[in-house]
């Protein structure tokens, strides 16, 4: 599938926003964490910026952004328009939450909870909108969703971590949480990646022809000499070495040296700050890598008519 | 609404393609153009077409593919445009409403005016039936001709989708899938038609017929190829000064 960039910035930046804001919530909802004033309105912020850049970055791919706002209204079908809907409103608790959290420095935690299940259900429906997509079997799989909230909790983790340390709460709880949810989403990613090099699809040039009873399939001629929308769009290819490194990079950025980042962050507390800014910063582009390849290694059905044996 | 009708069409108006008989010359595909570039879907944008890169939108494309090896291999000639699914998710994933299925006739369409152009729903068939119009913005599919098969301006035999109307072999039949008493679904039942990657579960509507049994001694690719004999005796034309200049002219 072709990696538009604005829905790889969308996902990796909202799915980030999302999990930072749904876990300070969780942990102050809890006490573990204070409701304290800077330490709100910089964590708010952060969360709130990322959404909303990848909101607006998502509706670039458009070919009618100004009608975007119909999005809103197949929520009974479509799992885009439920994830429309979840993001949007999580505004609310949020925005409620917030002014609790700076003005009187209280967690109101009839909105906090609020706040929590939708930041965490529109990361769902984020990974529901791929994987509930038949024609991908790279999507449509069990691995997705546990894929797209451990990679949006291991960049959440990260953040709050960093604004932790940035605020000087002396807590080591939020860098056990990033570590746990790193190393998390760092066992679901080998898992989805064992899954994808294994799995064999369902369909075949021989069912999507229906031509398999005379032997093998092959195409002869294509319907036409250059490229269409349907190949450029689904029939996107990366090389597999370029797979090879890209994955390297994801290894090595969004796991592991975070991790390393921050266990040195609670062994060295005198350089934590910086260790932290480096950790969220390799996440980021570890997170981006792994968003592009998602899109760039997912193969689809249709290009069994143009000549692929099996997707 | 992008979900489904609750109450499955009885009508379900579709195509039944005889892979049979085609012979791959894309008549289909350049009438369906011809008709939609003006008809309801239209514009049917085409980039640089007469350029190096030309690119544009086709709701009918055809594909030729090779089936097995050697005396029992075949050639076949492939059309494919949308199957108007029983239980499509192109519809279903639709954010806006833009995709929906009628109740009345089964047919699968897009309303222009609400498509944002997401794409989504290009990513949800797996038939490659939904085209991007780069200049509109919106997604184009087939529309089983639906300003043609109602249009009571047209003569009785034109109100037949523009592929079928035009296929110089008869290998495109349109009809009611729906009723069992139906020419094409007694075409079906009698030639053993088949869906399209039923492993997905879209229940396609349009059905394939499949290549016939080759006749035994048919001749064919049985290695080596059929002894003819000379093509033709070379006429002495040295006696006819206009043969021959007939002659030189024809084979220039």
């Amino acid at each position: 599938m072709y990696p538009a960039y604005s829905v790889i910035f969308f996902t990796s930046a909202s799915g980030a926003g999302y999990a930072l804001l749904a876990l300070m919530n969780m942990l102050a909802l809890i006490g573990l964490l204070p409701a304290e004033r800077w330490f709100g309105i910089t964590g708010f912020l952060a969360g709130l910026t990322a959404i909303t850049a990848g909101l607006l970055s998502s509706t670039y791919h458009l070919g009618r952004p100004e009608r975007a706002w119909r999005a809103f209204s197949q929520w009974r079908s479509s799992w885009l328009s439920r994830e429309g809907v979840l993001a949007v409103a999580t505004y609310l608790p949020a925005g409620i939450t917030a002014l609790g959290w700076v003005f009187w420095e209280q967690i109101w935690w009839l909105p906090a909870v609020f706040l929590v299940a939708l930041a965490t259900t529109t990361i769902c429906a984020t990974a529901m909108i791929y994987a509930s997509l038949k024609t991908i079997r790279r999507w449509n799989n069990g691995w997705t969703l546990p894929n797209y909230l451990g990679m949006g909790f291991a960049s959440g983790g990260l953040w709050l971590c960093l604004l932790g340390s940035l605020f000087a709460l002396s807590s080591p709880l939020p860098a056990l949480l990033a570590i746990a949810f790193v190393a998390i989403a760092a066992g679901i990613k080998f898992g989805y990646w064992r899954f994808v090099d294994t799995d064999i699809g369902r369909s075949t040039a021989g069912s999507a022809t229906g031509l398999g009873r005379f032997g093998a399939v092959r195409l002869f001629a294509a319907p036409h000499t250059e490229e269409n929308y349907l190949l450029k769009e689904m029939g996107f290819k990366v090389a597999r070495k370029h797979v090879a490194t890209l994955r390297r990079i994801t290894w090595l950025c969004a796991f592991a040296i975070p991790l390393v980042a921050v266990i040195l962050a609670l062994l060295l507390p005198t350089l934590s700050l910086w260790l932290l800014i480096v950790a969220v910063l390799t996440n980021a582009l570890g997170t981006v890598t792994e968003r592009w390849l998602f899109f760039a290694e997912a193969r689809h059905v249709v290009t069994l008519y143009y000549g692929a044996e099996a997707a | 609404m992008t979900s489904l009708p609750t109450e499955p069409a009885t009508r379900r108006l579709g195509l039944v393609i005889d892979l049979d008989i085609c012979v791959g010359c894309h008549a289909c595909a350049v009438n369906c153009k011809e008709w939609n570039a003006g008809g309801h879907m239209a514009p049917l944008t085409d980039f640089d077409a007469f350029g190096e890169k030309p690119s544009g939108v086709w709701f009918n494309r055809i594909h030729t593919f090779e089936a097995g090896e050697g005396a029992d291999g075949r050639t076949v000639h492939f059309p494919k445009s949308c199957l108007h699914c029983e239980t499509p998710d192109c519809v279903t994933v639709c954010p806006t409403g833009a995709s929906f299925k009628r109740a009345a006739d089964g047919i699968v369409l897009v309303n222009e005016d609400f498509c944002i152009g997401c794409k989504l729903c290009s990513w949800a068939c797996p038939y490659g039936a939904r085209e991007f119009d780069e200049d509109v913005g919106v997604m184009k599919k087939c529309t089983l001709c639906v300003d043609r098969i109602y249009n009571e301006t047209l003569d009785t035999v034109e109100r037949v989708p523009a592929c079928v109307s035009t296929c110089p072999v008869g290998a495109r039949h349109f009809g009611d899938l729906g009723d069992p008493t139906s020419s094409v679904s007694q075409l079906v039942a009698e030639r053993e038609g088949y869906d399209l990657m039923p492993e997905m579960g879209y229940r396609p509507t349009n059905k394939y017929l499949p290549p016939r049994p080759r006749k035994v001694g048919s001749g064919g690719t049985n290695g080596a190829p059929c002894h003819t004999g000379p093509v033709a005796e070379q006429a002495d034309l040295s006696a006819h000064p206009f043969l021959r200049w007939v002659d030189r002219l024809l084979t220039r």
